[in-house]
């Protein structure tokens, strides 16, 4: 697949309208950041388990070799299926957690769900050496390759592709800015913490070490971010629960990040 | 078939109402939306048919209500993988519309648009017959914002993304043209009980 951002203007759909229509204000029309490999996407491929490495009491990275993965771009999700003996299947979205690379493998972060079925078997059943089944990278439109100013607003599992963001930032030693709000319950179940840098602020909504301040993602956070504009403005990614998204999607809006210019990942 | 190791999954449920691949929800509705969620009064609020048809034609709030009301009551099917059963929507058949705007023979495709500038594209004919809907009532209550109020397009017996939120009008056209999703690797038809999730499926 290419790496070469497409550059599709966003174009107002379909036809003219008839002179004096009352044309709606088209403000979002946000376009795909790449082109999607429809090869990639519509081929089942065989992963192998190789390493499960705890990240928080909830989640955990699993990490597969993929020998046949065509590569993707930070922020980019797969789909992944478990199937039972009698033929029964269970899919499900992930995001890619791993920067691109040539190493043939990919890491994936899961949050441990109550009772759910496919986070559960990872959970709990998994060991190196099972095989699960894949088709991906899928959709462009959460894609960073990497070229725009990236602020970076997360919260739980949510986290998980935009660590990826953050991940290519630094194997690259990209120089355009990104920053990182990072929301977690607490320190403990904060993804990726040791791996933070300067570039995330983490923020805590339950409990936090003494002298940090414990709370929602606030108005405060955000806009300092905003205040400081790098050239060209922020591109924004949010991901996260709906409730989390719909929240930090409403905060960029009101501190002033034109709507055209927020990618939103819900989780469901 | 690649059995998973030690994967049961949950009890089998016969559901012939479940397409292929997808789960129920039961009472969950996810929101899946990747722009802003818009704030848009029903006084704000306009449908527009146009490209080939005989006679282009908007209609705002109420306009739209003087319609005939007819309403959805099945299940719905998003592209991630859940079903949600015993949804009611209410609104109007998309055949009121259209017999308002009378599409040209030459018509084909339609691209829906919405308020946000989001954008959806499917046959003309998987729009009529009584199986495409502008609704505003979800369970006799104002369909919430989220999930596409003051009013979205419903078209239940396709994924979900096809039926746009916060509808603000379709264009007639004789060509398929991709929309947003089908941009970004989506399948162009979108039928849940092919499994036409991606584009090549
Ligand atoms: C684009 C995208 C990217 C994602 N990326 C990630 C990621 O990087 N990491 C991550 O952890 N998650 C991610 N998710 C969420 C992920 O796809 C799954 O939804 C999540 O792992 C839960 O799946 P599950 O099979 O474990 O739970 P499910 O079995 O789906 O259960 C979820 C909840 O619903 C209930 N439930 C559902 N169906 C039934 C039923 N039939 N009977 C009883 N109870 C039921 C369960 O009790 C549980 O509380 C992503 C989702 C999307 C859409």
């Amino acid at each position: 697949m290419t790496e070469t951002p497409t550059t599709h203007p966003s174009s107002p759909a379909g036809a003219s309208p008839a002179p004096g229509a009352d044309v709606p204000a088209r403000r979002f029309a946000v376009p795909g950041r790449i082109a999607v490999s429809e090869q990639a996407a519509a081929v089942w491929q065989t992963a192998t388990l190789t390493e499960i490495r705890r990240e928080t009491p909830q989640t955990a990275t699993f990490r597969l070799a993929v020998p046949d993965w065509a590569g993707h771009l930070p922020g980019q999700h797969l789909m992944l299926r478990l199937t039972a003996p009698d033929g029964y299947v269970a899919q499900r979205h992930y995001s890619i957690a791993s920067a691109p690379d040539d190493s043939g493998h990919i890491e994936l972060t899961l949050d441990h769900v109550p009772d759910g079925e496919v986070s559960g078997w990872f959970h709990t059943v998994a060991r190196p050496g099972d095989t699960v089944e894949l088709r991906g990278p899928l959709s462009g439109f959460f894609a960073w390759p990497g070229d725009r100013p990236a602020l970076l607003l997360g919260a739980g599992s949510g986290i998980v592709p935009l660590m990826s963001m953050v991940r290519h930032h630094r194997r690259r030693g990209l120089t355009v800015p990104l920053r990182m709000l990072a929301s977690a319950r607490s320190p403990e179940e904060l993804i990726y913490a040791s791996e933070l840098g300067a570039e995330t602020t983490p923020l805590f909504t339950r409990s936090a070490p003494h002298g940090v301040p414990v709370g929602r993602m606030a108005a405060a956070h955000v806009a300092p971010l905003l205040a400081q504009q790098p050239p060209g403005g922020w591109e924004a990614y949010v991901c996260g629960s709906n409730g989390f998204a719909e929240h930090a999607s409403r905060l960029l809006v009101a501190a002033g990040q034109p709507v055209d210019r927020i990618r939103i990942e819900r989780f469901g | 078939m690649n059995v998973t190791r030690g994967f049961t999954g949950r009890p089998r449920v016969h559901n012939p109402g479940l397409p292929p691949g997808q789960y129920d929800a039961g009472a969950d509705w996810p929101v899946l939306s990747a722009e802003v969620t818009p704030d848009l009064a029903p006084a704000d609020w306009s449908f527009r048919i146009d490209g080939l048809v005989e006679r282009p034609h908007t209609w705002d709030w109420d306009a739209a209500h003087a319609l005939p009301a007819s309403a959805y009551d099945g299940g719905i099917h998003c592209v991630t993988g859940w079903s949600k059963f015993g949804v009611r929507f209410g609104g109007v058949s998309l055949d009121a519309f259209f017999a308002v705007v009378r599409p040209q023979v030459s018509a084909t495709h339609v691209l829906a648009r919405s308020h946000t500038g989001y954008t959806a594209n499917l046959p003309l004919a998987d729009l009529t017959g009584g199986r495409a809907w502008i609704v505003w009532e979800y369970d006799g209550t104002p369909l919430p914002s989220e999930h596409g109020g003051p009013a979205r397009l419903l078209v239940p017996h396709r994924y979900f993304w096809k039926s746009a939120k916060w509808i603000a009008g379709l264009t007639l056209l004789d060509h398929d043209e991709p929309g947003f999703w089908e941009r970004n690797g989506y399948h162009e038809r979108g039928n849940p009980w092919e499994e036409q999730r991606y584009s090549g499926d």
